[in-house]
């Protein structure tokens, strides 16, 4: 990662949503879920987003790529303000941008069989490749995250969850894309099935070279992944840096926080965690 | 397109073993369906009632030796005679009743389809788009759809009788355009669901537009609600269509339906038993077993929600 530009700037992201203030004529007041974020990301490279469940990470995400409207700030993919785009250009943009999700058989249609659902994407953005094409396309994607040719006609409900995901991972990479925003992509997996997909999209990643979002509850799956960590805590970035030197050596309180909750299989580390916690919370009433 | 993995001289060789590939068939949603459908034994028996029932009606008048019209001037108001070849009697006018049972039959099957059909179409479509739009599209298509609610459908199918005559396609269609309200509804609540499972966003993501999104995975998804509702609009047609039959507003002699078989029948039902019979078991059987299908059906399709 030399000093190039950033392939994706962004500046100043807020969100709003508006709630119901309580009461039958409370009115509506207005909740801040992200809070001036901005950040670079460079090719090839893995930011990890950490933060408690509800602290604006997978907003922050998806306002980033204009999957929902952002209340203010930019967001500037190769010298293109995303937020700025007309609706054609966004269906151009989301073939360089894709996404990987939370739920690996809930982000599968039912209805649609393995192949169909890899091969979508190629239907939309390249509508011109025939049949035989698309189909050698979708089986090629498929071995390359480790699923075999003879499953092309099955249907989600018919793979386990890590076998989902793989399905996930092939969708978002058929159309070769720059950048891939994964929201809690490894959170639904058990653990030895985590580490296999972690280190598929590490493999997938070296060989294309593509940039990875990576969000995640889970700090330890952050430190592995991500070259550089940014701590999220109730829309606001509390630490940003080097995801060695935040794991090794916090400064925000919060991101201790997070580390010292990361279990350790080893009950010496365990009390001395335990006793760290104990001093946070004095330190904190 | 050349060029767009780099991969193309690889693909030629997927290519090849795509022709050989041998992936065997996944078991989709529907054919878990049909298996549990194969299961229940009243729908399995009411499907063939009614198969029976539909080739009783289109292909039986091929096998009488009268058709529906045509008038037996020696056996006028007689009970079912079998050397003259009236196997359920005459009516008042000396029509063969089979014959004008299966006629009738026919025409209320027609019926049945064509507004179902009419109604399916309307409806998923009119409700997909309201629930998948949202906002303020979908409240003033529901508002609509509320109105047309409001308004007593009888008065519509008068005016339209009124307008473009007594035909019986008219008819099909202007009881499909009314009964698609009804659908509308259970399409729009089911697609606000849908539309918020994650592969539905996922589609998004993929730059899929709105009207992709919504045939390709909100309409998919639908098919549970619709056809159970759809096949529980079957027997509310027939019903309707022998009430308007009934006021008049149906089919023309000397054609008929159910519905006015019955209603000619009813009145004389103490003297001219056959004449009431005949229709009445059809009707209720053709009914009921819709109706079992119906069950059946949002068994199968449904499994969690017995």
């Amino acid at each position: 990662m030399s000093e190039r530009e950033p392939i994706l700037k962004v500046r100043d992201i807020s969100v709003d949503f508006s709630i119901p203030a309580g009461g039958l004529f409370g009115g509506r007041k207005v909740l801040r879920a992200v809070k001036n974020v901005s950040f670079d990301l460079y090719q090839g490279e893995t930011l990890g987003i950490v933060g408690e469940s509800g602290c604006g990470k997978s907003t922050l995400s998806r306002a980033v790529i204009r999957m929902l409207e952002p209340t203010s700030g930019q967001s500037i993919w190769m010298g293109h303000d995303i937020q700025k785009m007309s609706v054609k250009e966004l269906v151009a943009l989301r073939k360089d941008i894709q996404m990987i999700f939370q739920d690996p058989l809930a982000s599968l249609n039912p209805r649609m069989t393995a192949g169909a659902i890899i091969g979508e994407p190629l239907l939309i953005h390249y509508s011109e490749i025939g049949k035989v094409e698309r189909l050698a396309r979708v089986i090629a994607m498929m071995e390359k995250v480790g699923l075999t040719a003879d499953m092309i006609n099955r249907y989600p409900h018919e793979f386990s969850g890590g076998q989902c995901q793989r399905i996930g991972i092939a969708r978002a990479l058929i159309t070769n894309p720059k950048l891939i925003v994964c929201d809690e992509a490894v959170s639904a997996l058990d653990v030895s099935i985590r580490a296999q997909v972690i280190n598929l999209l590490m493999d997938l990643q070296k060989e294309l070279g593509i940039s990875l979002l990576f969000i995640s509850h889970d700090i330890a799956v952050v430190r592995h992944i991500a070259q550089r960590v940014m701590v999220l805590y109730f829309g606001e970035v509390v630490e940003m840096g080097d995801a060695e030197q935040v794991v090794m050596d916090p400064q925000h309180d919060y991101t201790k926080k997070l580390i010292a909750s990361v279990p350790v299989p080893d009950p010496k580390v365990e009390m001395e965690r335990r006793e760290l916690r104990r001093r946070l919370r004095k330190a904190a009433a | 397109m050349a060029g767009l993995t780099g991969k193309d001289a690889v693909l030629t060789e997927y290519a090849r073993k795509l022709e050989t590939l041998d992936a065997p068939k996944g078991r989709s949603l529907t054919q878990d369906a049909t298996r549990r459908m194969v299961r229940n034994k009243a729908a399995v028996v009411s499907v063939g009632v009614v198969l029976f029932i539909i080739l009783f009606a289109f292909l039986g008048p091929y096998f009488l030796p009268w058709t529906y019209d045509k008038i037996d001037w020696s056996g006028i108001r007689k009970p079912p005679n079998f050397e003259a070849g009236h196997f359920a009697g005459t009516d008042q006018n000396g029509r063969d009743m089979l014959a004008r049972i299966m006629q009738g039959t026919q025409m209320s099957l027609i019926v049945a389809m064509v507004a179902t059909m009419v109604s399916v179409v309307i409806g998923v479509v009119y409700g997909a788009v309201a629930g998948y739009f949202g906002g303020r599209v979908d409240a003033v298509m529901m508002r609509f759809v509320d109105i047309m609610y409001a308004l007593p459908y009888i008065l519509f199918v008068i005016i339209l009788v009124v307008i473009f005559g007594r035909n019986p396609v008219l008819l099909f269609v202007g009881i499909g355009c009314l009964e698609w309200l009804t659908m509308a509804r259970i399409v729009r609540g089911q697609t606000l669901s849908i539309k918020e499972r994650e592969f539905v966003e996922a589609a998004r993501a993929s730059g899929a537009s709105s009207w992709a999104i919504i045939f390709r995975h909100i309409v998919p998804n639908l098919s549970g609600p619709v056809v159970i509702y759809a096949t529980l609009t079957i027997p509310e047609i027939i019903l309707t269509e022998s009430f308007l039959s009934y006021l008049g507003l149906g089919v023309q002699e000397p054609q008929t339906s159910l519905g006015t078989l019955i209603s000619f029948g009813a009145p004389v039902a103490e003297t001219l038993p056959w004449m009431l019979i005949g229709p009445a078991v059809v009707l209720v059987s053709l009914l009921l077993c819709l109706t079992y299908i119906g069950d059946g059906l949002r068994d199968a399709l449904d499994p969690k929600d017995r």
